[in-house]
């Protein structure tokens, strides 16, 4: 592990990753999760070396089945608890900043 | 010694101690070692006295049966929603959230008469192995308070070593009951996945989390998990096998008893304390008749390596959820800039999330995208089902259960392992392949080793079968026992 090859990732690498991750980090940030990412990304190559021809993946260990619940209604959290929680309203409305025409981006 | 959740409900039940007086001395207890651990983010003093005050008078009015956990006072970790007080997952993003619902597992402790006393420290969004990463300040393990008493459920754990609660629930996505139940010298469980519903547990990685238990004993765990277990609509992978009674049996010696110990518990890189804790737990087995086989899990060594690309993948998913918009930590809208929403996003996320967290979104986000998937992802998961068909195998040879150190070492010092995450992670290397199995695990204390003039706890784990809670408990009950 200590032979972690810091140039695994580039630093436009974590900047593509973090944008993908909807996160900013700072130039000192990008840096540091570089060499950290770098590490735990050579240690986890390990894996590569190992014969797993004809293994099938296993995603989930639970029953593989969907259970259907019947058709009917149950409670439900009331509107305003749930509008209570947004950081910023309008009316019946979630704020947030303008998304279709100028200013705006998707 | 606080007393256990047994003689708690003893206690009460025969009105020996009222609920409000059990609630006293708990709460007592909290204010008198809380300074010092940093185990609580939130207590519930007016209203876990009144909760008790409500019980004594259903008690006096007499007629009903006394519930499993009658004025038993519990702690939540902080990441398991309770319809009171606040949910903040130890992070800046959720400082202030208010969960408008309770987490099936808290609603069945309080239909069982427990009496919530307060919320408790954890590694943010229960990533980590030591309490450290919580934005709240690190936990300090009441054995000795320079050093971390394990993660992600530090504060749980600490709380019911310090004799605060007899009961804690934690939750375990890699090790995150059974870890800091070794390092504060307790009885730690990750059920089975789908025992327990995870219904208002928030996700961190949703194949592999399960809500579990941390007590002083066997019996108490026992008692715990029976009130918690169940089908639970609200979760479509809880199960729908039915729960054994873990008590009636829990006492009774197994005959034959085969125990599995895998060659790779015996890691040249175990601390050398462990390493002699490690044989004496053997020899306490042997000591009760029990068979002990050498047995091979090849893949417990690629575990971590597997674990830390399927947890971060999922993550990255679910913590996709927290964007500052419909609750949680908003970010100041910077208005006229060329992409405002995205940069809301971008701004709430790193505001709010601490670096562990951002950095195991990053490794998901990296290990799920175009060009990866396959060698990173997939991979993993065909190492999942290798590592499990280990243990199915063990066990199809006969062995009850698959022995190992719950932890390569005891408690470290705060701060010591704080700037690597890889040295963290590789803490994880027996606990992480439970979870990966879907399996049942359970750490107990087998020990500890005296550093510096304290003596921190270690304990053993012991996996069984999947749905085997009640064998697994016994097998766990005999080892106590003998010790």
């Amino acid at each position: 592990m200590s032979s972690a090859d810091p140039s695994i990732l580039s630093a436009s690498q974590v900047r593509k990753i973090a944008a993908l991750s909807r996160l900013s980090p700072t130039d000192e940030e990008v840096e540091r999760y570089r060499h950290q990412l770098s590490a735990i990304i050579t240690y986890v190559n390990r894996l590569k070396e190992l014969d797993l021809s004809g293994v099938e993946p296993l995603a989930h260990v639970g029953d593989t089945t969907n259970r259907l619940d019947e058709d009917v209604p149950g409670p439900t959290l009331p509107t305003a608890t749930l509008m209570a929680m947004a950081p910023r309203t309008w009316d019946a409305f979630v704020r947030v900043p303008k998304v279709i025409g100028e200013g705006g981006g998707a | 010694m606080a007393p256990t959740i047994s003689e708690t409900v003893k206690a009460v039940a025969s009105r020996e101690m009222s609920c409000v007086e059990v609630v006293r001395a708990s709460l007592k207890r909290l204010d008198e070692v809380n300074a010092d651990l940093n185990a609580f983010l939130q207590v519930f003093h007016e209203r876990s006295l009144a909760r008790a005050a409500e019980l004594d008078a259903g008690l006096a009015d007499g007629g009903v049966a006394t519930p499993s956990l009658l004025g038993v006072p519990v702690a939540l970790k902080d990441n398991i929603c309770t319809d009171f007080g606040r949910t903040t997952c130890g992070s800046r993003m959720l400082e202030k959230y208010e969960s408008p619902f309770a987490a099936t597992a808290v609603a069945k402790l309080i239909n069982a008469g427990a009496i919530v006393v307060g919320k408790t420290n954890l590694d943010e969004f229960a990533m980590g192995g030591s309490g450290e990463n919580s934005a709240f300040g690190a936990t300090r393990n009441p054995h000795d308070l320079s050093r971390v008493p394990g993660g992600s459920s530090s504060g749980s754990a600490a709380a019911v070593a310090a004799g605060v609660v007899p009961l804690a629930l934690g939750s375990d996505t890699g090790g995150s009951i059974r870890q800091p139940a070794a390092f504060c010298g307790l009885v730690g469980v990750k059920p089975t996945y789908g025992r327990v519903s995870r219904h208002g547990l928030v996700a961190f990685a949703s194949s592999l989390d399960q809500i579990g238990t941390l007590t002083r004993t066997v019996r108490d765990a026992a008692i715990a998990l029976s009130a918690i277990c169940g089908l639970d609509p609200l979760d479509a992978t809880s199960t729908d096998k039915p729960l054994p009674d873990l008590l009636v049996q829990l006492d009774e010696p197994i005959h034959w008893l085969k125990v599995g110990v895998p060659r790779q518990a015996r890691s040249e890189a175990n601390h050398p304390a462990v390493a002699a804790m490690f044989e004496d737990a053997v020899r306490r087995l042997a000591g009760i008749g029990a068979t002990i086989v050498d047995i091979d899990l090849p893949m417990i060594d690629h575990g971590v390596a597997a674990y830390y690309i399927v947890a971060p993948a999922e993550a990255s998913s679910n913590l996709a959820r927290f964007d500052g918009i419909r609750y949680g930590r908003q970010a100041t809208p910077a208005p006229g800039t060329a992409d405002a929403l995205t940069e809301l996003y971008c701004r709430s996320r790193s505001e709010g999330f601490g670096p562990e967290v951002q950095r195991r979104i990053m490794l998901g986000t990296h290990v799920l995208s175009s060009g990866y998937y396959d060698a990173y992802y997939t991979t993993a998961l065909k190492v999942r089902r290798r590592l499990k068909a280990d243990y199915d195998a063990a066990f199809a040879a006969g062995c009850h259960a698959v022995l190992t150190p719950t932890t390569p070492g005891p408690a470290f010092k705060i701060g010591e392992k704080s700037g690597d995450p890889l040295a963290m992670y590789l803490e994880d290397v027996y606990t992480v392949g439970v979870n990966l199995a879907g399996l049942p695990g359970v750490s107990v204390p087998a020990g500890d080793v005296a550093i510096e003039g304290k003596h921190l706890p270690l304990g053993v784990q012991f996996v069984g079968p999947a749905f085997e809670e009640a064998m697994l408990l016994r097998v766990a009950r005999m080892f106590e026992r003998a010790g």
